[in-house]
């Protein structure tokens, strides 16, 4: 689905003469292959590149060196610009950056709109994406009468609407509350499970880094740890190094062995504690 | 020394029919020194009810007390009232405008008619206060990292020396290790210098580790005042309204059901371990 080879980014600073005054590397040789249907989830300190990374996936941002490929087609390539953003959705944090129409409906048909698809197919598309993202009843309503959290699925619902393969979130979920942020994590696990749509979440929540197939940690713009979740958060001291953390089970767990239980390494759930506890005992 | 808010009512389009009520019949007290905590959902008024507590917004209907004085009244100095009750909006690092961290800081003092030297002073003691570096005072804010850069926000309004610090969202979009020193200088803080802290939040997992006193609210009505440990027994209403208890409790549940007779008011990760251990 999407191939990037080797990219590096470097934020520049120039001066009124637009001399380099200055060059920050936000990304530093970064290979990654994600696959069609994939659910990735990146981690790492506030800074240490993942949004960067993110917006070079479908050619917000152009890498300084190396190549992203969307289903083969290069993102410097500018006659792919909108075939990759119609494949590539991309969902920010802050929901009120995002938001271009004065009601709901409007805003979500605003990508399908741009791509020429024909009205009563996007009615259709508009309804369906309102319902999945959980805003139906809000359709008619004014997004600036919307709470954050709502306006916050209004926009994956207008990327539901564009059928785009792959969905990429950059801590879409920062701003939602409990409830709101299991409902879009429910939404993305079945557009994931059912409709096989690619889905590259970065969050600071590590509960929802349980749900994906593969786990990114990103420290100094730069991929430092790469694998199941499991094999990610068995490393709890090396996970805090980076300024993240582990999910609370798995907090727990590692509270327990500290008091002397004898317990295996990379628990995520409560049934894999209790089992594991059991076991123990027998 | 309190902070008073007795019915107090806030109405969206009053007499139209859009009528809508963000903040409906609240009523409660916070003493000098307490920490507390305000959670709900997206949309339940708690960024509508805390814009009350220095006078931003004003009350359709009830009334606000700052020591025993309705905020309301004519003559009543709400620039006073706004420097010792501090207001941390949501994402505060978006509000940073000045050169330097260390301009940016004395702003409010300056603003508040504190001489050069006085608002640099007071700058100088929030920063350190807030845990910001000394080599970063002459730095754009612009150049932080996020963690950092909300560090200073904070200090912004630290620097008026209020006596209530409400933080809206304090945590929101920042990495666990920024989430932990940002919530852990705020608990300090309130030790070393008795400030009353308000924190709202959407984590059950902060607010369970780091207050004394839990507000839920629930489209625009206050259904909870209690401690967290009283108010996450509730987690099926909790559920109702768009909200949910810790995930401790929801594991030490799981773990009671398996046969392991923990207590029920657990809410942290070392209180679940420390009641497991006796069991194991």
């Amino acid at each position: 689905m999407i191939e990037v080879n080797k990219i590096t980014y470097d934020y520049i600073v120039r001066d009124e003469n637009d001399e380099i005054e200055d060059s920050v590397r936000a990304v530093n040789e970064v290979s990654l292959n994600i696959a069609q249907g994939e659910f990735i989830c990146v981690l790492g300190h506030n800074g240490s590149g993942k949004s960067t990374l993110a917006k070079t996936l479908n050619a917000i941002l152009l890498p300084t060196f190396g190549e992203v490929l969307v289903m083969g087609m290069n993102t410097r390539d500018e006659t792919c610009t909108l075939e990759i953003r119609k494949n590539v959705g991309m969902v920010f944090q802050n929901p009120d950056n995002q938001i271009v129409s004065n009601v709901v409906e409007e805003d979500v048909a605003f990508g399908p709109e741009n791509l020429g698809v024909p009205t009563e197919e996007i009615i259709a598309r508009v309804a369906k994406a309102c319902e999945r993202a959980g805003i139906a009843e809000k359709r008619m309503m004014s997004p600036n009468q919307l709470s954050g959290g709502q306006k916050q699925r209004v926009a994956i619902a207008g990327v539901l609407a564009m059928h785009s393969k792959c969905i990429v979130l950059d801590e879409a979920t920062a701003m939602l509350d409990p409830i709101g942020r299991k409902d879009v994590m429910r939404t993305l696990i079945s557009l994931n499970k059912e409709d096989g749509i690619t889905i590259v979440l970065i969050t600071h929540y590590m509960e929802e880094a349980i749900n994906a197939d593969r786990v990114i940690v990103m420290d100094q713009a730069r991929i430092v740890m790469e694998g199941t979740p499991k094999e990610v958060f068995s490393q709890p001291e090396r996970i805090r190094r980076y300024g993240i953390d582990v999910p609370q089970v798995t907090e727990l767990a590692e509270a327990l062995m500290k008091r002397g239980v004898a317990l295996p390494k990379g628990i995520l759930t409560t049934e894999e504690l209790i089992s594991e506890l059991k076991n123990r005992k027998a | 020394m309190s902070l008073k808010i007795e019915k107090l009512n806030y109405i969206y389009n009053a007499g139209t029919v859009l009528e809508s009520y963000a903040v409906k019949d609240v009523s409660f007290e916070i003493q000098k020194g307490e920490s507390v905590g305000i959670i709900g959902r997206t949309g339940s008024g708690k960024s509508t009810l805390i814009q009350h507590f220095n006078g931003l917004l004003k009350a359709t209907r009830g009334t606000v007390l700052f020591d025993g004085k309705n905020i309301a009244e004519k003559g009543y100095s709400l620039k006073n009232l706004r420097k010792k009750v501090g207001l941390v909006f949501q994402y505060p690092e978006y509000q940073l405008f000045e050169e330097t961290v260390i301009k940016d800081v004395a702003f409010g003092p300056r603003n508040q008619g504190a001489d050069e030297q006085q608002a640099m002073l007071k700058a100088q003691n929030a920063l350190r206060m807030t845990g910001v570096s000394e080599e970063l005072y002459n730095k754009s804010p612009f150049e932080l990292s996020g963690g950092q850069k909300r560090r200073v926000a904070i200090a912004g309004v630290l620097a008026m020396e209020p006596e209530y610090l409400i933080l809206d969202e304090p945590t929101a979009g920042l990495d666990p290790r920024g989430r932990d020193e940002i919530l852990n200088m705020v608990a300090e803080l309130r030790e070393r210098i008795g400030i009353a802290v308000v924190l709202v939040s959407h984590s059950m997992e902060d607010v369970a580790r780091y207050v004394d006193r839990l507000l839920v609210l629930h489209h625009g009505e206050l259904v909870y005042d209690a401690p967290p440990r009283e108010v996450f027994r509730h987690a099926e209403e909790l559920e109702k309204i768009g909200l949910s208890a810790p995930q401790m409790v929801y594991a030490a549940r799981a773990l009671r059901e398996a046969g392991y007779a923990l207590p029920e008011d657990l809410i942290n990760v070392d209180e679940v371990a420390d009641e497991l251990m006796k069991l194991l």
